[in-house]
């Protein structure tokens, strides 16, 4: 059977980073594997600028970002395998993969990184009624159409769902001739950065419209216009209000979900309020050696985290193939109160060492609220923001010698102060 | 004339009003920092837009993905478009290769942003 020390599924910006970090932690016996042809995951569709403020000090466009990774993995000679699908992994850490060239292989790994990313939300996870006519796609399948295909999903576009790369769309079809008639926010608030909703709808005077959705989609050989109604404060529909637009293309933008099929096949905990796995502070699961980063994880807001989050994996991943690692440590849960969801890690070695990162998504928008982590009701972090909002993940950094309370602590408690009205 | 508009800084997203005679932008009101005062100054008086775009490469359907290497100003985007729009390339292209130069005059050139071998 093949063999290799730290096998990485997924060559997107987490796998990137994750090599990366592994090699600069002292690895030379790394590999990648990715089902596309080429490297660089959903990164090379997303043309627009935007990306790596954080980790380059410049706006460079998704297709920049991958290079800037590829360019890397190439000169250090990691090796990497595409147009390779992973279909096994086992609690053992033996990987299932096929591939033309190949065929099917087993790989015996000593770790493995989970780098799989997320995909969207699909029309059947909404249950809006109607027909089942040609011209409804997710707004990262049409994003492929148009920027990697060169081809168009039609002229007449009403978005559902405000997230980013519904807003993305919204300009890339205005750029490409089409008309965007409303982007239709089932929320009263949108999940998209407010310079997406700026640049990408106000510029171009494409109605956002809060606390609607769609509620009929007509058609019969292809999409000829959806049913758009306002919803009250329950989320529900008021009658009256349902308004016809006509449009040969909706495109949805209505959440992203990790993919954590082989995740599940070897065993690993997942966690409801992520649906990523269960890891501890250095980001490695419930199986010992197997490893989750990026978007497989939780859903992230900023590419630059998921390279920074992976980067730790991949150093992590080797100290455990170096057995440096200790399983010994009790692992104290850490705790969402109120206003919090999606928090990573969701344990952490009561023997935690440097800084450990918390990640999170505020379940509400609040304003001047305080972000409180607490061990044993004693606050060891306590910072005032103007704003908290869904679409902006909390990112939190406390030295391990702060959690010092942690060997007589039952959990962490990371929640949300509200100003008293 | 008033101008009304979105700072795009942070999520607060302030609704920013002012006053502006072509000249002057006075009587800004709404914002809660610095940067949005200045970003209402700028967005007001001289717009600039990032633009990204795809250009034809000969011989295959796949686009290439190109940017302008700066801002250019806001109403020159679609005229900017449709230039792009009209270009065709040829292979091999690297990144940061100049595909158009100085586009619409605005003094701006647009550029490769992937690799086609």
């Amino acid at each position: 059977m093949r063999k290799t020390d730290i096998l990485i599924i997924g060559g997107g910006p987490a796998g990137l980073a994750a090599a990366i970090g592994a090699y600069e932690a002292g690895a030379r016996d790394i590999l990648i594997l990715d089902r596309e042809e080429h490297l660089g995951g959903i990164l090379k569709q997303c043309i627009h600028n935007g990306f790596g403020l954080h980790t380059f000090q410049e706006e460079l466009t998704g297709p920049e970002y991958a290079q800037r990774f590829i360019d890397q993995v190439q000169a250090l000679d990691i090796p990497y395998q595409t147009e390779t699908m992973v279909i096994d992994v086992s609690a053992d850490k033996v990987v299932t993969c096929v591939s033309r060239t190949n065929g099917l292989e087993h790989i015996e790994a000593k770790s493995i990184i989970l780098c799989m990313g997320c995909r969207e939300r699909p029309r059947g996870s909404l249950g809006t009624p109607g027909e089942r006519c040609p011209g409804v796609f997710t707004a990262g399948t049409a994003q492929k159409f148009t920027n990697l295909e060169g081809m168009m999903p039609g002229k007449e576009v009403v978005i559902l769902g405000s997230g980013d790369i519904g807003l993305i769309m919204a300009r890339r079809m205005t750029f490409l001739g089409a008309k965007v008639h409303a982007c239709v926010e089932l929320m009263p608030f949108s999940s998209g950065l407010k310079r997406n909703i700026v640049q990408c709808l106000d510029d171009y005077g494409i109605p956002l419209l809060l606390s609607h959705t769609v509620v009929d989609i007509h058609g019969r050989e292809h999409l000829e216009g959806v049913t758009v109604a306002e919803v009250g404060e329950d989320r529900k529909p008021i009658p009256g209000t349902e308004k016809y637009y006509p449009c040969d293309t909706l495109l949805l933008s209505v959440g992203l979900i990790p993919e954590n099929e082989l995740t599940e096949m070897a065993g690993v905990k997942i966690a409801p309020s992520t649906s990523g796995a269960v890891v501890d502070e250095r980001l490695m699961t419930s199986v010992p050696g197997i490893f989750s980063c990026g978007n497989v994880l939780h859903v992230h807001d900023l590419v630059d985290f998921v390279s920074e989050e992976a980067k730790k994996a991949g150093a992590n991943a080797y100290r455990y193939v170096q057995g440096q690692l200790t399983e010994d440590g009790r692992k104290v849960p850490v705790e969402m109160g109120f206003g919090v969801s999606g928090i990573v890690p969701q344990f952490v070695s009561e023997t935690a060492e440097g800084t450990v990162n918390f990640m999170f998504r505020p379940r509400n928008v609040y304003r001047n609220a305080r972000v409180i982590v607490e061990i044993n009701s004693e606050q060891i972090l306590s910072k005032k923001t103007m704003i908290l909002a869904p679409g902006e993940m909390v990112n939190l950094n406390i030295q391990a010698e702060k959690l010092k309370g942690l060997q007589e602590a039952k959990s962490i408690l990371v929640r949300i102060e509200v100003p008293e009205a | 004339m008033k101008y009304e508009l979105t700072c795009i800084n942070c999520p607060m997203g302030c609704r920013i009003m002012a006053d502006y005679d072509g000249k002057e932008v006075t009587n800004i009101q709404g914002y809660t920092c610095a940067r949005g005062k200045a970003y209402a100054q700028t967005e007001i008086t001289d717009p600039t837009r990032m633009v990204t775009a795809l250009v034809a490469v000969e011989g295959t359907h796949a686009p290439l993905s190109v940017k302008t290497q700066n801002p250019i100003r806001k109403p020159l985007i679609f005229e900017a478009l449709k230039v792009i729009r009209k270009t065709t390339v040829r292979s091999p292209i690297h990144i940061g290769d100049v595909v158009i130069e100085n586009i619409c005059g605005s003094g701006v050139n647009v550029i490769a942003t992937e690799n086609v071998d």
